[in-house]
């Protein structure tokens, strides 16, 4: 249970840095505030029950049952020293008072306040649909042990709604279960928006050789429920009708910013904007010393990218927590600069990516082949390389992260010992700026 | 006990799984997987792991949240004292 | 700049002389700088990426060297800058050949290879110092160190005990070869051809052998091949089993020596130490960081790479010199010290990237075994000289001897 206020005698001296959203990025923040010698009172708000956990292993291992979700709880370094208020959401944002309001109707002052309400998974649109039994998403360990339930019950067949990162790595557990699984995606390929359509087709293969019934440029037009609003089958925009009793809606993330309604920060779709120092900017432009932003939630300008950058990745939400702490502790003094950089374990392949290869006009294989698969893309934007795709290569993407940050020319002339013979440089459709 | 691998980080070395093979296993080609809460009793394969990961990518420590001394002075030794757990 | 302690107050400073940068590197390859080369590598950190006067160009600092240890420009084949070739062992190529190669081995150098030799490891260590007992005063090189590796990698390749002595007489002259030594004598070359010829009769006959009767040597191993290897057949097994050899042994002589010295050179700590064994986990770490076997790694580069301000123009060597890199105050807090228990602790004493040291788990195994049972059996041990008789090569230092003197060899 979280504590009271006041049985915090011994820190009534220093500010009260709040920390709203208790997961990866506020977990985070609050080691390196205490690391950077943080001696006031730190408050981690967290709408889940749960203390903070691994998401990354939802999709992955505790999906497969090979990882009981209450062991996703993850480690702290150093003794936080923290007044947790977990299962209490924040519900309102005063910026003249510095108070927040929950949703018990508690109001909590604050010196300091850090935004890091991540995001929600996309619901399916149709409500009543929606609300079929063994219609789910992935975003929550609570998810996560309902899907894996339903996966273990042995469905006849289920179905992926979506081929991004996390409805390909839950096809990939249904194969390693020796599940039917159909994977429905609007796009040409899976992973096509993360990796561009060369790669997505390579990714497409890669679902296929493994037994998914990979349906691209298709959609669901309707999911069907029997009389007890159980799912039994979902229709095709390719005229099939399958029986299906699971359907994972995996349609990407919707950021968690509505509490902040009224509190003239500004927002978008992308989440709340802050400045490279993570302050929160406010609809007239100006960034707030004292409302921090970090990890999914945040949108921010970094100096590789145009427009505003948004990274739903593990790495970003890390560093940037630090990046935040720095601030709250020593002003704008650390720009997150950091790159882009996440990975994913699907069909038995490590993929690693640095960059943004969603932006990419132009990719190119460097080193390895990927009939082996074994090897690096580079992607490049404008005659400059701004991202790269390492599948089972996780030791050579350090290399292309130094390429990236100091804007090499694309294709960049690497000679590598392992290089196709010869370099064939593959125009993709190029996305409009972020 | 709770652990995290940066998977970021990690560059599938291999050298936890050599450490530590009841925690760690590199699956497939490249994959690496770990116990995130193992017994207590592999406390020193651990230790021995975290020390030999070549981009230190392995946290041990404590599961976060609220614990019994929750608003409490410390009590949890600093992890960055990484002899903590071994005296 | 790296801060004064007791190592920089031995010999060779380089405020005593003034060298200029482009000659920095040679004094490090001078035998004189042996015993401390730290103040040189520091001065050459100022400026991370730095071309000699001889056309080679040192990386001494912690990122560079990092992202040249993972960069494809990179190439560990040094035929690539006009060198001649250096062998065609793994540690010499490059991808792909390099990675089917690495796999083969990797396949059955596993967890529990390295596990089955612990045991084995715990008896010669114990046998070495019943041996070395009851003088007062010994050569820990020749009577510990030395003895141990090669002895511990003749049962991993199940090599029959009659014959290991004449491994140790070949790990010996072969150390050298993973060396790009231009100061070589004639003789030395001469004897190192008569022992590569040697062994690889030997190895020859072994792999006829093991062919012929599989064991659960690793020999045997590479011949049938693992999960993710192919099997290893004639010159490319020889090869690879003498790279094996030579690779695992001066690298882990240099450890325990390297580690006695330190421990001997900080009386708290090795009084820590006694007390917490344990201790010696994170201090190999700490050992292979701060007083690493392997100091600098040659290389080529393969295209002009921009790194550090400057450009390394395509077929040039470059020098990754690994022991400055581990020294870097940019990465490290307190560089220059020996800290038993650092953390996080991202060296390169094992290297990084794609040749990242294929023994590690073994050479951390030896030293987390040696180490204890020194400290735990030697009473009041004192070093006789300091700094101890070094080895003539600079990119693997170690002492020659490391005399000291005792109270006795407790049981
Ligand atoms: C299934 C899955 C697999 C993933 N796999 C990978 C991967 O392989 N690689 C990778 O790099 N990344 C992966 N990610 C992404 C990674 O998990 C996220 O980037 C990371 O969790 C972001 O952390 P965060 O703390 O910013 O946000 P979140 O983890 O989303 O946490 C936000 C928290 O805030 C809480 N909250 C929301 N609103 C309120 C409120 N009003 N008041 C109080 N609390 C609130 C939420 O309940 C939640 O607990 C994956 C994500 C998922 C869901
Ligand atoms: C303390 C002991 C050791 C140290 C400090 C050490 C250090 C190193 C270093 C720095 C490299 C990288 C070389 C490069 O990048 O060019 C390396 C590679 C290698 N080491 Fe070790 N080593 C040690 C023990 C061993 C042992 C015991 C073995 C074998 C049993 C071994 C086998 C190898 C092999 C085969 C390679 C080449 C790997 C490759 O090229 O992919 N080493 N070692
Ligand atoms: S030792 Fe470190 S880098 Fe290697 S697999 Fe383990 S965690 Fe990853």
């Amino acid at each position: 249970m979280s504590g009271h206020p006041g049985n915090r005698g011994e820190h009534v001296v220093g500010e009260h840095v709040v920390i709203v959203g208790a997961s990866l990025t506020g977990l985070h923040a609050a080691e390196a505030l205490r690391g950077g010698g943080f001696a006031g009172r730190v408050t981690l708000v967290g709408a889940e029950p749960h203390p903070p956990y691994d998401r990354p292993s939802l999709s992955k291992r505790v999906l497969a049952g090979r990882m009981s979700a209450d062991s996703t709880g993850l480690p702290q370094r150093q003794d936080l020293d923290a007044h947790w208020r977990l299962g209490n959401a924040a519900v309102a944002l005063d910026r003249d008072t510095k108070t927040l309001t929950l949703d018990d109707g508690t109001a909590l002052g604050f010196d300091k306040l850090l935004i890091a309400t991540g995001t929600r998974a996309r619901r399916w649109p149709d409500t009543a649909e929606a609300a079929l039994t063994g219609v789910l998403s992935i975003r929550t360990r609570d998810d996560a042990l309902e899907l894996q339930a339903r996966l273990a019950a042995r469905p006849r067949r289920v179905l992926v709604i979506g081929a991004g990162f996390v409805g390909s790595e839950v096809a990939s557990v249904c194969r390693e279960l020796d599940l039917d699984v159909t994977v429905v995606e609007r796009s040409a390929a899976p992973l096509a928006g993360a990796l561009g359509q060369w790669a997505g087709a390579a990714a497409g293969r890669l679902q296929r050789g493994h037994g998914v019934d990979l349906r691209t440029e298709t959609s669901v037009l309707a999911l069907e429920g029997d009389a007890d609003g159980r799912l039994r089958r979902v229709r095709l925009s390719d005229g099939d009708v399958l029986d299906v009793d699971v359907a994972v809606v995996a349609l990407g993330a919707v950021r968690n910013v509505e509490w902040l309604a009224g509190s003239g920060l500004a927002i978008d779709a992308r989440g709340v904007q802050c400045d490279p120092f993570c302050r929160a900017v406010d609809t007239d432009g100006r960034p707030c010393d004292d409302i921090l932003v970090a990890g999914d939630v945040a949108c921010w300008p970094h100096p590789l990218y145009e427009g505003l950058l948004a990274v739903e990745h593990w790495d970003n939400a890390v560093r940037q927590a630090r990046v935040a702490a720095t601030t709250i502790l020593h002003g704008a003094v650390r720009a997150h600069t950091a790159l882009p950089t996440f990975w994913s374990n699907q069909f038995g392949v490590n993929i690693k990516v640095v960059g943004v290869p969603g932006r990419a006009d132009q990719v190119a294989v460097l080193q390895g082949s990927v009939e082996r698969a074994a090897f690096v893309a580079a992607y490049g934007r404008g005659g400059r390389i701004i991202g790269a795709l390492a599948v089972n290569t996780p030791r050579a993407l350090d290399a292309y992260a130094e390429m990236i940050s100091s804007r090499m020319s694309f294709p960049p002339d690497l000679n590598a010992a392992d290089a196709p013979d010869p370099i064939r440089v593959l125009d993709l459709a190029v996305p409009a700026a972020g | 006990m709770r652990v995290m691998v940066d998977l970021a980080r990690c560059q599938s070395y291999g050298q936890c799984v050599f450490a530590a093979p009841e925690i760690f296993e590199i699956s497939g080609r490249e994959v690496l997987e770990y116990d995130s809460a193992p017994s207590d009793e592999w406390r020193l394969h651990l230790e021995r792991a975290r020390a030999a990961c070549p981009v230190q990518a392995i946290t041990i420590g404590p599961a976060a949240g609220p614990g019994k001394d929750d608003g409490q002075p410390s009590t949890v030794r600093p992890a960055a004292d990484s002899m903590g757990v071994l005296r | 700049m790296s801060k004064s302690t007791g190592v920089d107050s031995r010999p060779v400073s380089v405020s005593d002389v003034s060298t200029p940068r482009a000659e920095l590197f040679a004094r490090v390859l001078d035998p004189a700088s042996r015993a401390n080369p730290y103040p040189i590598y520091a001065a050459l950190r100022s400026e991370p990426v730095s071309r000699q006067s001889d056309g080679t160009w040192v990386v001494s600092g912690f990122d560079e060297i990092a992202a040249l240890l993972h960069d494809p420009r990179i190439s560990s084949d040094l035929r690539n800058a006009g060198q001649p070739a250096g062998g065609q062992s793994l540690i010499m190529q490059d991808p792909p050949n390099h990675d089917r190669l690495r796999a083969a081995v990797m396949g059955r150098f596993t967890p529990e290879v390295v596990e089955s030799l612990r045991q084995g490891v715990h008896d010669l260590v114990a046998g070495l110092l019943d041996a070395a007992g009851p003088g007062t005063r010994l050569d820990l090189v020749e009577e510990i160190a030395y003895p141990l590796p090669v002895s511990v990698i003749c049962k991993l390749l199940g090599i029959p005990p009659q014959d290991e002595a004449r491994f140790h007489g070949w790990a010996d002259t072969l150390a050298r070869t993973l060396d790009l030594d231009p100061t070589m004598s004639r003789e030395e070359q001469d004897a190192i051809d008569h022992a590569f010829t040697e062994l690889h009769h030997y190895l020859e006959n072994l792999v006829a052998d093991r062919a012929e009767h599989r064991g659960d040597d690793l020999v045997s191993g590479l011949l049938t091949g693992g999960d993710h290897g192919e099997p290893l057949r004639g010159e490319e097994l020889l090869i690879t089993v003498r790279l094996l050899l030579i690779a695992g042994h001066e690298t882990t002589v240099n450890l325990i020596t390297n580690g006695m010295l330190t421990l001997l050179r900080h009386p708290d700590i090795l009084e820590r130490f006694r007390h917490e064994p344990d201790l010696v986990v994170p201090m190999v770490e700490e050992l292979v960081r701060y007083e690493p076997s392997v100091q600098f790694r040659y290389r080529a580069a393969l295209a002009d790479i921009e790194i550090a301000g400057t450009t390394i123009p395509r077929g040039s060597v470059v020098v990754l010199l690994l022991a400055a890199g581990s020294r870097d105050p940019g990465h490290f807090t307190d560089p220059d010290r020996f800290v038993p228990d650092r953390l996080p602790n991202e060296h390169f004493g094992f290297g990084g990237g794609i040749h990242y040291c294929i023994g590690a788990p073994l050479a951390r195994m030896e030293a987390q075994i040696v180490l204890p049972e020194l400290v735990r059996r030697l009473v009041n041990p004192r070093l006789t000289m300091d700094p101890p008789p070094y080895r003539p090569t600079a990119a693997l230092r170690g002492p020659r001897h490391l005399w000291v003197e005792v109270d006795g060899v407790r049981p």
